[in-house]
């Protein structure tokens, strides 16, 4: 069953559509991620699964209870706010307290979880300090502390990462997996971080103004997104626009200039002017003209260097530039070609998507 | 702030002004009024002078002050007088504050237009309102008399007997309160709007009542606007002396309107210099006591 419920949520403020008539199931312990660039919606979703908003219209169900107008202390989530919102007048300990203190629950008892809370997000000898003595991926862990000692039947997170640099994401990124699996609890993560959603969610929603564009799993939303949006949103996308000028049970045939004719795999229905999307990382890229796949010449107009890959970018005769991930798999690939080359990209039929344009 | 050591004459050119202005005019005045606090009538041909003094270091003032219970109640009872209307301020400027800081940006600067807007009449004129509102024959009584005539309880206990409400010490605290409200609603205001709402928000999500998030967040975040606003409203109240002269009774009198008299109708200048900073050590001590109340709030949990 599930544990969360969106059903036809719409939310309208004065003048926008924040979010238009969102569907989501999300199941118990699952680690569910919202994806999608600003202003997309998705942390006005969250704030109604809190209870900071109230859907316009449709339903949202928590653990089987409609609580589209419950107020926020009545709730069983619990959230980790952007800015943590750690209370600065209070020490550490304090902090990690305060929800179980204004609910009734025994001195001793409130003291006794929140020093087990806080030792599970390794902060237990820091209980006396104050959130100004703490830094910002320390302030991270009292406000997840103070969240988990709840005991929610969902954690939400808005944008968590978003305030850390790098190498402490990365650190964060595998301590929220690791707690998620620990607590067993459900944890709803939104971001506008796509390695982020795709490396910690079991499944992901992505969102574009206020519609959910695809919901599914990391592999499946990476290796077929179902829309040019997702696609592109999601990685590096070559997009090769086309006609089908026929189907059959190998797929649709598509006529793509430079490309000529193809025949992709592809299950369902489609006609008209359509787009062939194909990953970088899946394309390969050779000086002599290659013999199977999908191929298309170029030039190499530009070659950025990241030690363990390259990207590189290839002009056709005309259209768009193509861009190729090249492994750096031996100490000699950098050789295999420069700026103004004239090379081959190809790639395999079953690696290429059809998408509606 | 270290460039003034390199731009002295930039430093000098700023500064002057302002310094000129708080030497002679404000610390030169205050040190001749301390002087004249330890002065007595001068004696001139074998009589007290009326309007001579000499300055003879003696500490009479300060004994006759603090001896003759006189004053010490009427310091006393400035001293209640202020706390309660402090109090009354905070109380209603709370809210006030709050509704402003939480309005839509259309309506902010209408609002505190509307708090700021009496600061734009004089005193004086403002006072004299208050008696228009409070007198026998003023608003809030003919305000009442209609409520009790609409009920018609006038033909059930007789006639409405309209109340006294001015020439008392409740006078004197609603004008206070109303003359100093601008004060405390403008620190609280901005305290206010400075408090990060996701910190509301929290204490909410964390399952606190609204009434637990304004007492255990809202208030203790707030603490510095709350202490300004105090300190900016007892401190002028007890020194005021209008609003009681002209709200208040014989008997409401406050220690600024005995100072009032010594400098102008007793003509004892040295005597009301030593009340004026008897009130002044008051002061201080309000000070201080805020000193330690802000230390206080940095280390409560």
């Amino acid at each position: 069953m599930s544990i969360i419920s969106i059903r036809n949520v719409t939310k309208k403020f004065v003048g926008i559509t924040a979010v238009d008539n969102a569907n989501i199931e999300i199941a118990a312990n699952e680690f569910f991620a919202v994806l999608g660039p600003s202003g997309c919606g998705k942390t006005t979703l969250l704030r109604m699964l809190a209870g900071f908003e109230t859907p316009t219209a449709g339903e949202i169900l928590i653990d089987g209870v409609d609580v589209s107008t419950t107020a926020p202390n009545k709730r069983p989530v619990n959230m980790v706010f952007q800015s943590y919102a750690v209370f600065p007048h209070m020490t550490v300990l304090a902090n990690v307290g305060y929800g179980l203190k204004v609910t009734g629950v025994p001195a001793a008892e409130t003291r006794q979880r929140a020093e087990e809370a806080l030792e599970m997000v390794q902060l237990a000898h820091l209980g006396e300090r104050k959130p100004d003595q703490l830094s910002g991926g320390q302030r991270q862990r009292v406000a997840l502390a103070r969240a988990l000692v709840k005991r929610p039947k969902v954690l939400l997170l808005d944008e968590p990462m978003s305030a850390l640099d790098a190498k402490l994401r990365e650190q964060m990124q595998l301590e929220l997996t690791r707690l998620q699996e620990e607590v067993g609890i459900t944890f709803v993560i939104v971001t506008h971080d796509q390695d982020e959603a795709l490396s910690m969610a079991d499944r992901i929603a992505v969102m574009q103004s206020g519609r959910v564009e695809q919901i599914a799993t990391p592999e499946l939303l990476y290796e077929s997104p179902n829309s040019r949006f997702v696609a592109d949103f999601i990685g590096k996308v070559n997009l090769l626009d086309g006609q089908v000028t026929g189907a059959s049970d190998q797929g649709v045939t598509v006529d793509v200039a430079h490309l000529g004719k193809v025949t992709v795999p592809h299950s369902d229905h489609a006609q008209g002017p359509v787009s062939l999307a194909v990953r970088p990382e899946k394309i390969r890229m050779t000086v002599s003209r290659p013999d199977s796949g999908l191929f298309i010449q170029g030039r190499i107009v530009d070659w950025a260097y990241y030690g363990d890959t390259s990207h590189i970018r290839v002009q056709p005769a005309s259209g768009l530039p193509m861009s190729v991930t090249v492994q750096n798999d031996t100490r000699s690939t950098i050789d295999n070609g420069d700026v103004g080359d004239q090379v081959w990209l190809s790639w395999q039929a079953e690696d290429t998507l059809v998408l509606d344009r | 702030m270290e460039s003034y050591r390199k731009n002295q004459r930039v430093f000098w050119v700023l500064a002057g002004p302002g310094s000129f202005w708080l030497l002679f005019f404000f610390l030169i005045p205050l040190g001749i009024v301390w002087i004249l606090s330890f002065g007595e009538k001068a004696v001139i041909d074998g009589k007290i002078s009326i309007t001579e003094t000499e300055i003879t270091w003696t500490l009479a003032n300060y004994v006759r002050a603090l001896a003759d219970p006189v004053y010490l109640v009427i310091i006393w009872k400035s001293i209640w007088i202020s706390v309660l209307a402090t109090t009354l301020c905070l109380v209603i400027a709370y809210p006030v504050a709050f509704v402003i800081a939480f309005a839509t940006p259309r309506w902010r600067p209408w609002l505190l237009l509307a708090v700021i807007l009496p600061f734009w009449i004089n005193l004086l004129i403002r006072t004299y309102a208050l008696i228009a509102v409070f007198r026998i024959r003023g608003y809030v009584n003919f305000t009442l008399e209609w409520i009790y005539d609409t009920l018609w309880l006038n033909r059930l206990f007789g006639p409405f007997e309209p109340l006294e409400l001015l020439y008392n010490d409740f006078a004197v605290v609603a004008g206070l309160v109303y003359v100093f409200m601008p004060f405390m609603v403008l620190p609280l205001f901005a305290s206010i709007e400075r408090l990060d709402r996701s910190m509301l928000e929290a204490s909410l999500d964390l399952g606190a009542s609204q009434l637990a998030t304004l007492l255990r967040v809202t208030v203790p975040l707030t603490m510095p606007g709350i202490i300004s606003g105090l300190i900016l409203v007892f401190i002028p109240c007890l020194g005021s002396f209008l609003t009681a002269d002209l709200l208040g009774g014989t008997n409401a009198t406050m220690i600024g309107n005995v100072i009032e008299r010594q400098f102008k109708a007793a003509n004892d200048w040295p005597f009301g210099a030593a009340l004026s900073f008897l009130l002044m050590y008051v002061t201080f001590g309000a000070l201080a006591l805020r000193a330690l109340l802000s230390r206080d709030v940095g280390t409560r949990i």
